[in-house]
């Protein structure tokens, strides 16, 4: 309901670009929305450039003025993240909000949250090296990675 | 905005489809959801209509907060004169089914005659069709989402359908959305069933927009934090409502065995411990996960896996996977009121109940009094067709489940509800139950407040009308003694009017374990047109509540329904919070009158009524 709130105006999950699917019999609940991929194939397939990458945040982004609704993107994105909203005539996706995505604000049970992808790693990495044997005494072991 | 403005009327005799404009005069008294659903009920039938004829009206309503991103927004009611009570209906339902009818652009359904052959209704936005369903008919709640997903090729469609209890006119047969959520109580199924309705489908993209958006998305957020914080609903997040099984049983509050005793020996074995803990058979747990409805952030919702090798299931792939678990109610009237604390026993009969469209609590409760009957020698081998009703026994549970939820042999009996049940038999006085409907899972000798509660509630025996436990047991917000009369006339009114107005924003009531009502009252000023000012929301639950009253009044119901069985009356409880202790009905009764402002004969005076502007 963010999402179409931020990008709409209004409560309404047909708009949002975020899709829960419920797989019932296994009691799972799986959201789905774009992996803004590196090599876009909705960017490459664009007839019009439409869809462009904001360097700042790398989301592949819909230029509405641009978009002719060709749905060509549709059919390219392998997962199916890109879809046709009949009310505007044009296609959809998620553009990470600039960089301050509202869903990742709802989101009470932190299930959603914005971290930069080239540093998926980090904590994982302070993790192990809390664990590891340094020579120091463990008071001493550094609570932040070097370089900070 | 907010409201749609906008209702859609459904006339299954002349199989018209209108949609018309809600009355927004209306909308301001009564806000919406329960409150402007029993408006529309109230202006538009003779309450003396019996429940199951054409004239009956069936009314589907959302609240102004439904659908917008509020936590819990997913609440929907149903309204109607109810199968099992002859009272004034109201059940709620969660689930997504409720936001997405919204989505469609109505604020209500209004659902009229009764069609000539069975028949389905679809949404989709402005296009609303009545539909056959021949093929539907005698096909469980399961079977007909997923022909209607199937048919309509649309994996996101919302159904709302009654099973083959609801068909059959099972008394407290409900109306089940998303598989598992139910409008449950006082036997709103049954008068789908006698529409021909079998399902409504629907499919909105309409979305909803709030009066002022910016304000509202901040109240949004920092009452979400709220629930967050809170110690109650973080509980109901963790452990579900079943969490206070051991608790409630612990107290001595705990109705077992029909309601002769007050604590039951198998409490712990049914709760959510017992969920959360591997199972010696197969390693897994019963509880699979926790569920939320539509926007909801706290998910008390279970997701269970019933033992693949139980019993109950051995032979029976459909209930192999997961589905919708044990709450608190529903373990309690299955188990607790029938002695039986087989865990995997009770979810089968829960996936049964939501399979055929069936009230747990009323069903569970109905097998209690036969087992007393048949106990006591009342009914024998003979009447059951062979079912074994003893207390405690699992195996006549399962049997009993099946038998009600396709109206065969014995359960046909036991969908009598507890009420005519037991006179059939001739022994009412086993029936627990006031104004028909069974009670829920509270012993009122060990909290005076429920007494009156359950007595007064207008759609007969139910602890949602005014949850005087809050207060009384768990201490929200205030603390007094449960086996006190004294002060329980106010508490009772003050808790039933806040009810009735939380009822009718479109929220859950559970975010009240850390709200107050003021955080409802701030999400309606910031979502809603119209100054909605506390002053105004606490009349408008009260205004709510007396017009429910006078529609039992004229529907025939009097002082003399608001009692309670002898049982409570007349017997002490033998141990708990309420040993020696019988329900004080009589010492709060006048009071509660009085503060009400209704004669001394239970109905709303004349000034009353003027005060109220109803």
């Amino acid at each position: 309901m963010a999402c179409a709130f931020e990008l709409e105006g209004s409560f309404n999950p047909a708009h949002s670009r975020i899709k829960i699917f419920r797989f019932e019999e296994q009691g799972r609940f799986v959201p789905y929305t774009c992996t803004q991929c590196a090599e876009a194939w909705c960017l490459h397939a664009c007839p019009v450039d439409a869809i462009k990458m904001n360097a700042e945040t790398g989301a592949k982004v819909v230029d509405e003025a641009t978009c002719v609704g060709c749905k060509v993107c549709t059919i390219a994105c392998p997962f199916g993240t890109v879809n046709y909203n009949q009310s505007s005539g044009k296609v959809i996706k998620c553009d990470l909000c600039g960089g301050d995505p509202a869903c990742a604000k709802a989101c009470p049970t932190e299930a959603i949250t914005y971290v930069d992808a080239n540093w998926t790693g980090l904590d994982k990495m302070r993790e192990w090296a809390a664990k590891t044997d340094t020579g120091h005494s463990v008071t001493e072991a550094p609570s932040e990675p070097a370089g900070h | 905005m907010t409201w749609h403005r906008k209702i859609l009327r459904v006339n299954l005799t002349k199989g018209t489809c209108e949609p018309e404009p809600l009355n927004m005069e209306w909308a301001q008294l009564y806000l919406g959801s329960r409150g402007l659903g029993s408006k529309y009920l109230y202006e538009e039938i003779d309450p003396k209509v019996d429940p199951l004829s054409p004239d009956n009206k069936l009314i589907l309503a959302t609240g102004p907060l439904t659908g917008t991103s509020a936590s819990t927004s997913g609440r929907w009611v149903v309204v109607t004169k109810g199968a099992l009570t002859g009272a004034i209906a109201c059940s709620n339902s969660g689930g997504f089914f409720g936001a997405e009818f919204k989505y469609a652009g109505y604020d209500m359904l209004i659902l009229e005659g009764r069609a000539k052959k069975p028949v389905y209704l679809f949404i989709s936005d402005d296009n609303v069709q009545i539909l056959p369903a021949d093929t539907l008919w005698g096909s469980s709640v399961w079977e007909t989402e997923e022909w209607i997903k199937k048919t309509h090729q649309d994996p996101m469609i919302r159904v709302a359908s009654i099973g083959v209890a609801g068909e059959t006119g099972v008394k407290f047969a409900a109306i089940i959305n998303d598989l598992h959520r139910a409008a449950g109580r006082s036997g709103v199924g049954a008068v789908m069933g006698s529409k021909n309705l079998k399902a409504i489908a629907c499919r909105g993209t309409k979305g909803v927009t709030t009066e002022n958006p910016q304000e509202f998305m901040k109240i949004a957020q920092e009452t979400k934090q709220t629930i967050k914080d809170g110690a109650f609903t973080m509980g109901l997040s963790l452990h579900g409502t079943q969490g206070v099984t051991s608790v409630i049983n612990g107290m001595g509050i705990y109705p077992t065995n029909n309601h002769q005793k007050v604590q039951f020996e198998g409490a712990d074995k049914i709760g959510s411990e017992a969920m959360e803990v591997a199972r010696t058979t197969d390693g897994k747990t019963n509880l699979v996960r926790n569920a939320a409805c539509f926007g909801c952030t706290m998910a008390c919702g279970r997701i269970s896996l019933i033992d693949p090798n139980h019993f109950s299931i051995k032979d029976k792939p459909r209930y192999h996977g997961a589905s919708g678990g044990l709450e608190y109610e529903s373990s309690w009237a299955m188990g607790g009121d029938c002695g039986v604390d087989d865990l995997e026993a009770l979810t089968f009969a829960n996936f049964v109940c939501n399979e055929q469209g069936m009230d747990t609590i009323s069903f569970g409760a109905s097998v209690a009094a036969a087992m007393e009957l048949y106990e006591r020698g009342y009914i024998t081998d003979k009447d059951t067709g062979g079912l074994k009703l003893n207390f405690g026994s699992a195996e006549a549970l399962v049997e009993a489940v099946e038998l009600t939820g396709k109206s065969e042999g014995f359960g046909k009996d036991i969908g009598l509800g507890s009420k005519l049940l037991c006179e059939k038999y001739g022994h009412p006085e086993v029936a627990m139950h006031v104004k028909g409907q069974e009670f829920a899972a509270y012993d009122p000798r060990g909290a005076q407040g429920m007494s009156l509660a359950y007595a007064t509630a207008n759609r007969g025996a139910c602890h949602l009308r005014g949850y005087t436990i809050s207060v009384e047991i768990f201490g929200v917000g205030q603390k007094l003694d449960p086996i006190e009369t004294e002060g329980k006339a106010e508490l009772t009114k003050t808790t039933q009017d806040a009810t009735s107005v939380m009822d009718s924003t479109g929220l859950c009531m559970f975010p009240g374990f850390a709200w107050t009502l003021d955080e409802y009252q701030q999400l309606t000023q910031a979502d809603s047109e119209g100054d909605w000012t506390m002053e105004k929301f606490m009349v408008v639950g009260e205004r709510i509540w007396n017009l429910e009253r006078m529609f039992n009044n004229k529907a025939g119901l009097t002082k003399a329904d608001d009692t309670l069985p002898k049982r409570f009356l007349k017997t002490p409880a033998e141990t708990g919070l309420g040993k020696g202790q019988v329900a004080k009905l009589d010492k709060m009764l006048p009071e509660y009158y009085e503060l009400r402002g209704w004669t001394q004969d239970g109905k709303p005076s004349n000034d009353t009524i003027k005060r109220l502007n109803i």
